[in-house]
């Protein structure tokens, strides 16, 4: 074939990858033709169609994880120029090149870009970020929730568990049990709900033991990180105010 | 850390408050009266604590183990933190590294500040009256100076962040809007505080209190 005169426009990627769990990451430069409107999803589409790196050498596809492509399921989020973020809303054409690309190391990796973020899913269990109205009866209706505090609330009921305010959290590291802010939201969330209040002490408890609240040290991070914008900061302080009340009130025995 | 840690944090949190923090605001006012009214107010600023009923018990519960308890437990939380500021260089990401850098500093600089003056009352080498020409001894040596300017500015700002991050913890200060004025507060107390502080190390190393300390020398001499 013949070569053309003109310049293909391209992207470049420089992606981390590991092989395994325990093994040593690596790096590795793709070089994609440029399309209009991709994301970083699509980019790892294409070398997964054709792994070859940027110096013409075979490789293995690189893993990555995906699912709803319109960042509201959190499992694309990977560390995309230095930021924890979504990859599906990452788009190419606001991002500076080479696009680096790196697991959220906060979690264990799985591999290449894979993550795996079960200690989120086991935070939201020791706080009980659920509403428990299952019985052997019907309870029947609960009492209704004021239009003024489900409008904050909604913006609570947005988090994904997508793992960005982790990864961006000083205190969230292997030296420190720190649960990370999610889940402190979310026990503001559920203490919020006409039903949900009626167990908040066992979620403030909750909040109350190693690993809990206290692992705050307020670098802000968070929600300074948080794709969809919940205002992680300002739960933590009030789930400050509500587990102190309680901790003096069961001091008091009131 | 044995036990459960959300009671040893909440009490690190408040102990750096009551009584560090309001120590420190009582030290940086003592030691301003050096400034102010020379080395016979200061002397009279030292007089009038030491004149405190219960004076031991007040420092033993007062300063001596919160002082030990915060130190030590929060030598632990810095060691549990990571630094990121690499990635996420946002303020108050820089003043939580910070607080940490500097509670490491004020760690040790109140070790050696308190061998050097309180220890030495305690050894019998100084006396309560003769810190006025100890400080100026150790103010008048500009390396001396310089690690005092450093180890104050750090107690002092590990102090005012420490109070904008309590408001939080405690539940004082929750929205946005809260914080940003507190932090504001906290900054201004950072300012006023390390002044007087500052100002007192100026005073300690000026010639009033050379004379004093000739004269001290002098008196020890006759006696």
């Amino acid at each position: 074939m013949a070569e053309t005169t003109t310049a293909k426009k391209t992207v470049k990627f420089i992606v981390s990858r590991q092989d395994t769990p325990d093994a040593k990451p690596y790096t590795q430069e793709f070089e994609l033709p440029y399309r209009p409107n991709m994301n970083v999803i699509s980019g790892l589409m294409e070398i997964q169609r054709n792994p070859v790196t940027a110096d013409g050498s075979k490789t293995t596809p690189v893993c990555w994880e995906s699912n709803c492509l319109e960042e509201v399921c959190g499992a694309c989020s990977m560390v995309i120029n230095g930021k924890p973020r979504q990859a599906c809303s990452a788009l190419v054409d606001q991002l500076e090149q080479p696009i680096r690309l790196e697991p959220m190391r906060t979690f264990p990796v799985v591999r290449d870009l894979v993550i795996n973020r079960e200690r989120m899913f086991n935070a939201l269990k020791k706080v009980k970020a659920w509403i428990p109205i299952d019985g052997t009866y019907d309870l029947g209706p609960g009492p209704r929730m004021a239009e003024t505090k489900r409008q904050w609330a909604y913006e609570l009921s947005k988090c994904m568990t997508c793992g960005v305010c982790l990864e961006s959290c000083p205190n969230v590291n292997d030296r420190n049990s720190f649960i990370g802010p999610a889940a402190i939201s979310q026990v503001r969330l559920f203490n919020a709900h006409p039903t949900g209040e009626m167990n908040k002490e066992e979620r403030l408890e909750a909040l109350m033991t190693d690993g809990g609240i206290e692992g705050c040290g307020n670098s802000q991070n968070c929600v300074r990180s948080c794709p969809k914008g919940i205002p992680l900061t300002t739960s933590i302080a009030a789930m400050n105010k509500d587990t102190t009340k309680h901790l003096f009130k069961k001091w008091l025995g009131m | 850390m044995k036990g459960n840690s959300y009671f040893s944090r909440k009490l690190h949190s408040l102990l750096g408050i009551i009584p560090l923090g309001g120590f420190i605001v009582v030290h940086g006012l003592t030691n301003y009266q050096a400034f102010e009214r020379g080395p016979e107010g200061f002397a009279k600023g030292v007089e009038t604590i030491n004149s405190l009923p219960v004076l031991p018990l007040l420092e033993i519960f007062g300063i001596y183990l919160p002082l030990l308890f915060h130190g030590i437990y929060g030598l632990y939380v810095a060691y549990q933190s990571n630094s990121n500021t690499g990635r996420f260089q946002y303020g108050r990401n820089w003043a939580f590294t910070a607080q940490r850098v500097t509670g490491v500093i004020t760690f040790v600089f109140v070790f050696w500040h308190v061998y050097q003056t309180r220890i030495q009352v305690y050894l019998g080498n100084i006396t309560h009256e003769e810190l006025g020409s100890t400080m100026n001894h150790i103010a008048s040596s500009p390396l001396m100076f310089a690690l005092y300017v450093i180890g104050v500015l750090a107690a002092v700002f590990h102090f005012s962040n420490g109070l904008w991050a309590f408001l939080i913890s405690w539940g004082i200060t929750i929205g946005p809007r809260a914080q940003r004025i507190s932090s504001y507060i906290c900054m201004g107390v950072f300012v006023i505080v390390s002044a007087l502080f500052i100002l007192s190390l100026v005073a300690f190393s000026g010639d009033e209190f050379k004379e004093a300390a000739n004269a001290a020398l002098t008196w020890t001499n006759i006696g």
